[in-house]
Order: structure tokens, then C-alpha cells, then sequence
């Protein structure tokens, strides 16, 4: 059968042509670009939209950009500057506003004089998420972790150095109760005890003690105000203590609202559907309007320390939901493999239940915390000075009357970095972890 | 020997109710709500005792106080001579009325983006990444603020307007766009159903015409929106007066189109009713063709089932639009859509749209290529395939986080306090405050108006989500 073919024909070539290569529009970047960018009308009308909206955006914004003046000391000046170089009506930016004001944008009204104080802060505050953020950089470092944040509220507001440790010693206290009474009188009793004497310390003999030993030894810095915080320092303070007070209120309201406790559950319920129902400025509103009528007369607390109790519980409520997601997305087997285990329900939780439930709602979180960080520009309606509450100020003196457009672009660049690498950092996490679950 | 016995029922003991698990869930409960309690009315007697101190009672009766403050955009009749309640009503009509309108581009801006995001084009695809993660990682107040400035600071005033070289109006001469505002077309009717007045004869008449419509926020979604009677109100200015009051005194001449609410409200009932005969002619079209196989065209006759009684309405009104004109020193006629509402309407549309943008592509990429393939395997054409097979499964994703989305819009509408825009924040939450001295009641008031918005709309979608979700045997 098979040799029916070769008698047919007069000539079979017997060896391999060479392999030539494609046609030239077939390899590439012709091919590339006919595939990707023309491959049908739809797609050549959107790739030629396209190349105009760049092209319109760049060529306005470029020569604006790159015209820019970086020194003078107004606007006034900065527009003679301009007129002088380019001719009249040619637009340039004035970037010599960010060049004078970007401590102000930064630190507000910090005294100048103090600012290295902010920036070790800063500094210290780096080394320490870094052990957090990061399973590579030494264990040891988590001590660095824990003791900051009484380091960072001295550094930043000053006074003695006393009041942190007193209230260090709180913990230590609850610590100590906890490894060494409760072998002796039970671990309910020694948990509960753990609790209740540190917070009785810290009500009444935290104050006096601190007091007395600054009196002895006076360690301490130059106080500052919190009014005279502002820009970006504020921003970050706020934001960091939020996601750092809001993720384990979050947690802990979504394991309430799952729990089969029915007060427990309600009382979660309805606390996450009021504060998550009513937009966060009215919530700020209530704080600086009306936190004075809830608590005892006379009580008169730092606008700031409010500040930082509305967003935490508020970005708690969205936790809540998130990690309640993680939450019902296990299956159930896990929960029944916990109780075979015999695990009590905060050992099943914290050993098998929660790892895997944050970690499915790690994207979530950051991007409630994403969320945090941005909604800190509201602050500007109770008074405090956020960076685009300074950019008004800033535009409210004579030299720097008409600035618009340098200061939002600072101020916008500013906040995508911060945000866009959080947002980065979500989608490395959940790659490391999925390879770690493999 | 002897049988062990069951131990002895021991009888209940103290213990019990901290080592029992029976009995431990029953004993951290009460002690929460004993807490809990002690916590509420802790606050509570503080709230009352500062009350006191303050000599201020806690009382409503502020709403049906006169107000005293004007608002710029009323979608219904108000001056400053009526209630609190009513600036609060103004206000909330507002709220909803930037809501809706930033609901309705969102949608359309984050549909868009988050095709384009998949799309093969990788220049189409980077440009939508840009925008995407642009918005999503600025703050919104940013946006606001900055569109704010771009409207007031960056377009042409209404008098570089004037003569041959300046500033030109879009779309065929009717919409201007001006540092105090956008001004667009109005529809009106020249017979409305509320009743047209009649112009006086000559030359009055052209600036009567144009004036009575000049009212800031009167116009057609709005008035949808609240479904009441458009009365003329708002910043009517002296041409207006003037061209009115000559108007009614005047015999006969020319009628003065105008529009009113009833107008609109029959506008869309013919709209609603038309695309209701619409759906029955599809589903007459199904039935045909489960019956016979074949589905008769219904494309065409869908169309008109809606257009046709729609122009035949509009004929009927004597529908006609009136453009904007260049008056004194402002624009004439249309409608004044002020820069605080396009300000908040685009930036919290294209903040939103961002995350939609998100929200759609995950959507379509939760659906496994597998669905499409299976679908191409039946024999069904790319078109049929996204309508039948991948669409109802990915809005299945898509609808719960995007209503969240449209909740997140709403509220974040009362960031309207940077750009001046009288929501409910600005009126109830927050001139009728600083007037009354009344902060308790009115965030109180406020907060539940959210509160309720909210949960209203997460109801209709747990309605919804749980009439589309998947039903597993």
C-alpha cells in the first residue's frame, strides 16, 4: 500500500530542507505589535485612543514638569522667573513652593529645632515593623517591635521618660502574674487577675509613680504639643496607630460575631453594622462635637487621641468583616478537627482556626488599611492639620496665594507611595504564603 | 463483689458555672451584658448630667424651627424662612441626588476600565492599571479638592465667552463649561402639565423664557429622583422677575415653555410601561422559540415598544430644549450644575470607578476558561458564550462587593463639606447645628439617616444575592 505513492511519483527529496526563518511581520516585535496592538478594528481604534490620551496628558504635563522653577521665594517671583525664561503665558511649574514649605508639609508646626526627634522616630519605628513585615530579619528584633511604640510617643511628644515605663510596667506586671501565679491559683483566675490588676495599676498608681521618679531623676524631653503636629507626621501617626490598635479589635469582633454566644454575638453585630453604616466624618464629627457629653464632666482629652480611637474602631468594623470572611471561607472540618483535638476555643482559634482565616483575608485587611491611611486626610474638617489642610494654610499666606497644582501633586505622589507599597507588600505576603502552603 | 455504681448525683455546685462548658457560655454572657450595661448607662447619666450642667434638654422640636440659612441647590421648593426638617429634607435629596448620579457613572466607568484591563491591547491595558491604581491609592478628599481647582481655577470664565476668540460652547452650541459652573440644556414643555404662563408679547419674552428655567438644580434627574413637583424656586434672578411679572400681566402672546415635575413623572411612567412591554415581547420571543425552535426578531420592535410612546409623549408636551445663553454677566436658561456637584459627581465617580474597576476583573477571571471552552464546545458563538455562560456566573461575584461599593459612594458623599455642597452633612449635620446648638440631636439624626440608608441597601442586596445565589443540592 505504502508503495503505491512512491512508484506515482517521479521524485522524493530524501533529506531535510533547513529550517528558515519566519517571515519578517511573523516574529518580533512587528508580530508582537500587529497581535497585540492591531489585531481588529476595535483594537486599533482603542491602542490610536490610547496613544492620544498619552500623548495629550504628557504633553501638558511634561513641560509644565520639567519647566518647573525650584528656587524662589513667592509666587510672584517664581511667575517673573517663568516670564523671564520661557516668555510670557507658558505654563511652569512652581516647584519652589515644596522647595521652601516641604517641612511644613511634613512636620507641620514642629519646632525646627526638634525635627531630628520625628526622624529617629521614624527611623525606629522602620526597625521595628521590619521584624514584623519581614520572617527574614532576626527574631531578636521583635524586642525592638514591642518596646517602640512607648519609645515613639516619647520621642514625639516629649516629657518625661518615666511615664512609658510606668506603663511598661503594667505589662510586666500582668506578665508576671501570668507565668508565675498561675500555677498556683489556676489559669481562669490567673488570666482574669492578668487583666484587671494592670488596668487597676495604671488607674491609679501609674500617674503618682511616674511622677515621683521624674521628680528624682528628671529624664526628659521638650514637650510638644499635638497641635503643633501636622503634614505627613500626622498622617502616619494617626494611620499607624489605627492598623496597629485595629487589627486585633477586628479580630476579636469578628470572632464575637461568629460565636454562638447569643449577647456576644448581637452586641458584635450591631456595633460593626453602626459604625460601618455611618461614614467616618460624621464618626469624627461625634468626636469632636459630642465625645464630651458621654464621659464624666470635666473630662478634656487630646483632639488627636480621639482622632486616633474613631478610626481605630472604625477600620475595626471592617476588619471585622473581612476576617469574618476568612473566617466562614474554612471549612468546617477544620473547626471539628480543632475540637477532636481536644483544644479549648482560644487554643483552636489561635493554633489552627486564625492562621489560616487572616491569611486568606490578608488582602482584605490591607486594603482596609490602605483605606486607613487615606481616610486620615479627613481629619482637616475637625481642625487638626493633615497635609491637605496644610496645603490651604499654605495657600492662605501672601507668598504662595494661587498654588495649586505643585502642592496636590506632592501630596498625592506622597500618599501613592505609601499606599501603593502597602498594597505590594499584600500581594507579596499572600505569594510567600501560598508557597509556604505547598 | 459489690457493682460499681454510677457516682452519686452530685447537685449543682458554684463551680460549676466557670468549669462546666454547660454552664460557662451562660456565665461570660451575663457577665458580658452586666458590663455592657454598666457601660451604656454609664454614658448615658454622664450625657445627662452634662446635659444639665449645660442647661440644654434633649429635644426635637429644633426641626420645626425656622430655619434661616439658604441652600444653593434645592431639588424642591425651599427659602429660608421654612423649618430645619425642610433644610434637612433639601439636604438629604442632595446627598441622594450625587449619590445616584456618581452610582450610575461609576458603574459605567468601572465596567469599562475593567474590560480594558484584560484587554490583550497592552497599551490600553497599562493605561486603565494607571488609572486604576491612581485612584485607588490617592485619597478621595485629594480628587475632590483638585477637581474642585481645576473647575474653578483652570476654565474660562462666562465672559471670555463673549465675541469671536474666546472660549466656545461644546456639543453644538449648548453646553458651556464655566469657572462658576457647567450649564447644559433644560428640556421644557411648552404644555406642561403644571401649567405654562403666558410671556408678554415682545421683546421681554426670549429672556422670560430663558429665566423661569434658570433654576440652580431644577432639572430632569433630579426631579425623577424625588418624584416632586419642580416648583420655580432658587436663585430666580431680576430678568426673571421682571420677564415673569410682565408675563402674567400681559393678554395673550406667546406661551412660556416650562417643565414641572408631572411632566417628568409621565416621562417615566411611559418610559417604565414601555420598557415592561419590551421585557413581555422577549419573553414572548423565549416562548416561541422553546415551542417551535426558532426565535422570531424582537429587536426592533423592543426598540420601539419604548421609543415610540416615548417621542409620541414628548410631541405631545410640545417638548422643546433650551440651550444656555450668554446673559449680563452669566449664562441665561438651561441648567446650572455648580462646580461643588460636578466636582464631588466625578471625583467620588472616578474614585469608585476604580474599585469597580477591580471588583469587574476579578469577576471574570473567577470564571475558569474551562466555561468558556465548554461553551464554545456546544457550538455557541463568543457573543452567546459571554451572555449566557460567563456574564450571570461573574455578576454573581460582581453584584455583593459592587453594591458594597455603592454604599461606600454614599457614604463618602459627605465628604461634600470640602467642596461646599449642601448634603445632608453640610445642612442638618451641619449649619442647622451651629444655628441651634443642638449637636446631639442633630448627629444623632444624621448618623441614623446613614444608618438606615445603609441598611436598606444591603438589604435589597441580601434580597438579591440570595435570589442569585448558587443553588446547591
Amino acid at each position: 500500500m505504502s508503495d503505491t505513492h512512491a512508484q506515482t511519483v517521479a521524485y522524493v527529496r530524501d533529506t531535510m530542507l533547513d529550517q528558515q526563518d519566519p517571515p519578517l511581520n511573523q516574529t518580533g516585535a512587528v508580530k508582537w505589535i500587529r497581535e497585540n496592538l492591531f489585531s481588529g478594528w476595535l483594537n486599533i481604534l482603542l491602542t490610536l485612543l490610547s496613544l492620544w490620551v498619552i500623548y495629550a496628558a504628557l504633553s501638558h504635563l511634561l513641560p509644565w514638569a520639567l519647566r518647573g522653577i525650584w528656587d524662589a521665594s513667592n509666587l510672584s517671583q517664581c511667575r517673573e522667573i517663568i516670564a523671564e525664561l520661557y516668555g510670557p503665558d507658558k505654563p511652569a511649574a512652581c516647584w519652589a513652593v515644596l522647595a521652601e514649605r516641604w517641612p511644613q508639609l511634613i512636620f507641620g508646626f514642629y519646632p525646627k529645632e526638634l525635627y531630628w526627634r520625628p526622624i529617629l522616630a521614624f527611623l525606629i519605628f522602620l526597625a521595628a515593623v521590619a521584624p514584623v513585615l519581614f520572617s527574614s530579619v532576626p527574631r531578636k528584633m521583635l524586642w525592638v517591635s514591642a518596646l517602640a511604640p512607648f519609645v515613639l510617643f516619647w520621642l514625639i511628644w516629649g516629657g518625661s521618660l518615666w511615664g512609658p515605663i510606668a506603663a511598661i510596667l503594667g505589662f510586666v506586671i500582668g506578665w508576671a502574674i501570668l507565668t508565675f501565679a498561675a500555677p498556683k491559683i489556676g489559669n481562669l483566675i490567673s488570666v482574669i487577675l492578668a487583666i484587671v490588676v494592670p488596668v487597676i495599676y495604671w488607674l491609679t498608681l501609674c500617674g503618682p509613680l511616674a511622677g515621683a521618679l521624674a521628680s528624682v531623676v528628671p529624664l526628659s524631653l521638650q514637650t510638644v504639643p499635638t497641635q503643633n503636629m501636622g503634614g505627613f507626621m500626622l498622617a502616619t501617626i494617626i494611620g499607624v496607630s489605627g492598623i496597629v490598635l485595629s487589627l486585633p479589635l477586628g479580630i476579636l469582633l469578628a470572632l464575637g460575631r461568629q460565636s454562638d454566644m447569643f449577647i456576644i454575638n448581637k452586641f458584635s453585630v450591631a456595633f460593626i453594622e453602626i459604625i460601618r453604616g455611618v461614614p467616618l466624618i460624621v464618626w469624627l464629627f461625634t468626636a469632636s462635637l459630642l465625645l464630651n457629653y458621654f464621659l464624666p464632666p470635666g473630662t478634656n482629652f487630646d483632639l488627636m487621641l480621639r482622632v486616633i480611637i474613631m478610626v481605630t474602631l472604625f477600620s475595626a468594623a471592617y476588619i471585622a468583616e473581612v476576617v469574618r470572611g476568612g473566617l466562614a471561607a474554612l471549612p468546617k472540618g477544620q473547626y471539628e478537627a480543632a475540637d477532636a483535638l481536644g483544644l479549648d476555643y482560644w487554643k483552636s482559634m489561635r493554633l489552627i482556626i486564625l492562621p489560616q482565616a487572616l491569611k486568606i483575608s490578608i488582602p482584605g485587611i490591607v486594603n482596609t488599611f490602605i483605606g486607613l491611611f487615606k481616610d486620615t486626610t479627613l481629619v482637616v474638617f475637625i481642625g487638626l492639620l493633615d497635609p491637605i489642610g496644610l496645603s490651604n494654610s499654605i495657600r492662605a499666606t501672601t507668598d504662595w496665594n494661587g498654588v495649586y497644582w505643585e502642592l496636590f501633586v506632592f501630596i498625592g505622589l506622597c500618599f501613592f507611595i505609601f499606599c501603593f507599597s502597602m498594597g505590594r507588600y499584600s500581594l507579596f505576603l499572600e505569594k510567600k504564603l501560598r508557597r509556604e502552603h505547598r | 463483689m459489690a457493682t460499681i455504681s454510677d457516682p452519686p448525683e452530685r447537685g449543682f455546685r458554684l463551680s460549676q458555672l466557670i468549669f462546666d462548658t454547660r454552664y460557662r457560655s451562660m456565665t461570660i454572657q451575663v457577665v458580658a451584658m452586666i458590663l455592657i450595661g454598666l457601660l451604656l448607662s454609664w454614658l448615658i447619666s454622664n450625657t445627662i448630667h452634662n446635659l444639665e450642667a449645660l442647661g440644654k434638654d434633649f429635644d426635637f422640636g429644633f426641626l420645626s424651627q425656622p430655619a434661616g440659612y439658604d441652600i444653593n441647590q434645592q431639588l424642591i421648593d425651599y427659602n429660608n424662612q421654612m423649618t430645619h426638617g425642610r433644610a434637612a429634607l433639601v439636604g438629604i435629596l442632595n446627598t441622594l441626588l450625587v449619590a445616584v448620579l456618581g452610582c450610575a457613572l461609576a458603574t459605567v466607568l468601572g465596567v469599562v476600565a475593567g474590560v480594558l484591563r484584560l484587554s490583550n491591547n497592552w497599551i490600553v491595558s497599562r493605561l486603565t492599571a494607571v488609572y486604576v491604581e491612581g485612584f485607588r491609592n490617592v485619597p478621595l478628599l485629594l480628587w475632590i479638592v483638585l477637581i474642585f481647582a481645576l473647575m474653578t481655577e483652570s476654565m474660562p470664565t462666562p465672559r471670555d465667552f463673549r465675541g469671536e476668540d474666546g472660549s466656545s460652547m461644546i456639543l453644538g452650541e449648548s453646553v458651556a463649561i464655566t469657572n462658576r459652573g457647567v450649564y447644559i440644556p433644560n428640556v421644557v414643555f411648552s404644555r406642561s402639565l403644571g401649567g405654562n404662563e403666558v410671556a408678554a408679547p415682545e421683546p421681554e419674552a426670549p429672556a422670560a423664557a430663558a429665566a423661569t428655567t434658570n433654576m440652580a438644580g431644577t432639572y430632569g434627574a433630579s426631579r425623577i429622583a424625588t418624584g416632586g413637583a419642580g416648583v420655580q424656586t432658587g436663585q430666580t434672578d431680576s430678568a426673571a422677575t421682571t420677564g415673569a411679572a410682565e408675563g402674567s400681566g400681559a393678554e395673550g402672546g406667546e406661551v412660556i415653555p416650562t417643565s414641572s415635575g408631572w411632566d417628568w413623572l409621565l416621562i417615566l411612567a411611559v418610559l417604565i410601561a414601555g420598557s415592561i412591554g419590551a421585557k413581555v415581547l422577549g419573553k414572548r420571543a423565549t416562548r416561541i422559540q422553546e415551542a417551535t425552535g426558532k426565535r422570531p426578531t424582537t429587536l426592533p420592535l423592543q426598540i420601539a415598544s419604548v421609543l415610540v410612546p416615548l417621542i409620541v409623549v414628548l410631541v405631545l408636551l410640545g417638548a422643546s430644549l433650551d440651550k444656555p445663553e450668554l446673559g449680563g454677566f452669566n449664562f441665561d436658561g438651561g441648567v446650572h450644575l455648580r462646580n461643588s456637584l460636578i466636582a464631588l459627581w466625578l471625583a467620588l465617580s472616578l474614585y469608585t470607578g476604580a474599585f469597580i474597576a477591580e471588583i469587574v476583573r476579578g469577576g471574570i477571571l473567577a470564571i475558569s476558561k474551562g466555561q468558556t471552552e465548554a461553551a464554545y464546545a456546544l457550538g455557541l458563538r463568543p457573543g452567546t458564550t459571554m451572555n449566557l455562560v460567563i456574564l450571570p456566573q461573574a455578576l454573581r461575584v460582581i453584584i455583593p462587593p459592587l453594591i458594597s461599593q455603592f454604599l461606600n459612594l454614599t457614604k463618602n458623599s459627605s465628604l461634600a463639606i470640602a467642596v461646599g455642597y449642601m448634603d445632608v452633612r453640610s445642612t442638618l449635620g451641619g449649619i442647622t447645628i451651629n444655628q441651634t446648638g443642638r449637636e446631639l440631636e442633630g448627629m444623632l439624626l444624621l448618623g441614623l439617616f446613614y444608618l438606615v440608608l445603609s441598611l436598606l441597601i444591603s438589604g435589597v442586596m441580601n434580597v438579591y444575592n440570595s435570589s442569585v445565589k448558587l443553588k446547591e443540592r
